[in-house]
């Protein structure tokens, strides 16, 4: 049966409260889950006070200060701090979402900060992802051909280039698919909003010829049919797309190719 | 301990190539019951409180007692794929897992069908 209380090892506790810096008066609590899988403890949370004068206007901008002048144990992925590589993902103030681009002010009072929900803690800040990628993986996120390789490129008219528009320019942070409640219940067998995201932007690719191997390796109960258009997916996702209306669009597909 | 790739997880026993008409069906059902709802409240509710009588010349007519029985079969029908969703989506353990879904399965077509042969009896006059 589904679990609604933490495993007693993941269960929460009050960490360190780490002293204010000198001399601020522009402050920011942030209460930041920590665990570290080589004490034996349970994770906890540490408050940690910013100086919002000497901080640049992102979380990660927070994040990096703690980190440099602070804390240096807190442990987070990050790297392009532009929104386009998708490793800061984190949920901040209860919404998953992508540390670089959240700004500051988009919270009001104390910032709560936690790994990206329902999945396997690495350290800190850090999910394991592994499940994650090997879903994407599986939905052969490439172009497929049978027509022999042609001499110079594989044509697409603008008109159908644009219907990748809102499906190309997902980063593979998982924001959305650690916001689905079919994927934290299921997230075994249901491919989640992301990856299936990526299959319908394969699927509907005009230079793609497989796509019915695409459509036949989906059609499944589990793997598309646990989506119940709960729509976190489209709520959550830094980039403005929507997973929900992609996963849509492939039920649809679906259903087409029996009439 | 499972020695297993993250790929071999994820393919696992592959697609069940299944679930696209268990999925329009449950859509179609949806449809269907807008109208037959609609009937059913116009018609058949008000027939709460009337009379013996009432409810026996209502029940003659072709229309009210077809759209009825259409209405409980399909409600019966839409609740048991309703209700497999939530089981699937809750109840992991494989032999819970196939107990609920077909005893679910049996009493919505039980009920159904005792909702639709009431309607019959009544419309037959018997």
């Amino acid at each position: 049966m589904v679990e609604f209380n933490l495993p007693k090892n993941s269960r929460m506790t009050v960490g360190k409260t780490w002293p204010k810096p000198e001399g601020a008066t522009n402050l920011r609590k942030f209460k930041i889950y920590r665990f570290d899988p080589d004490s034996g403890e349970n994770p906890r949370v540490d408050t940690y006070f910013v100086d919002l004068d000497a901080c640049g206007p992102m979380m990660l901008d927070a994040l990096i200060k703690i980190k440099n002048e602070i804390d240096p144990t807190l442990t987070f992925r990050r790297s392009c701090r532009e929104g386009i590589c998708g490793s800061c993902a984190m949920n901040i103030d209860g919404m998953n979402t992508l540390a670089c681009i959240y700004g500051m002010d988009e919270v009001d009072g104390d910032v709560n900060i936690y790994p990206l929900p329902h999945m396997p803690v690495v350290k800190d800040l850090i999910p394991d992802l592994t499940h994650f990628y090997a879903q994407h993986a599986s939905i052969m996120p490439w172009l497929e051909t049978k027509t022999n390789k042609p001499a110079k490129e594989w044509r697409q008219s603008i008109d159908d280039r644009k219907k990748l528009d809102g499906l190309y320019e997902c980063v593979m942070c998982a924001c959305c698919s650690t916001s689905c409640p079919s994927y934290w219940w299921n997230g075994d067998r249901y491919l989640g909003p992301a990856a299936l995201l990526h299959a319908y932007r394969w699927i509907i690719d005009s230079r793609d010829e497989a796509t019915g191997e695409r459509l036949d390796d989906l059609q499944d109960p589990f793997k598309l049919y646990r989506c119940h258009t709960i729509m976190n997916c489209a709520k959550t996702c830094p980039k403005g797309l929507n997973p929900a209306l992609a996963i849509a669009e492939i039920k649809k597909k679906m259903v087409e190719r029996t009439m | 301990m499972e020695y297993k790739t993250d790929m071999g997880r994820v393919i696992g026993l592959g697609s069940a190539k299944d679930g696209t008409r268990e999925w329009w069906i449950h859509r179609l059902q949806s449809v269907a019951l807008v109208p037959l709802t609609l009937y059913f409240i116009w018609k058949v509710a008000p027939l709460i409180g009337g009379s013996h009588a009432e409810v026996i010349a209502a029940f003659q007519s072709p229309l009210t007692a077809i759209s009825t029985i259409l209405f409980i079969m399909i409600a019966f029908m839409h609740l048991a794929g309703g209700l497999q969703e939530v089981i699937v989506d809750y109840v992991h353990g494989k032999a819970c897992l196939v107990i609920l879904l077909v005893s679910t399965k049996l009493l919505c077509l039980g009920l159904g069908f005792a909702g639709a042969f009431a309607v019959a009896k009544i419309a037959f006059g018997a």
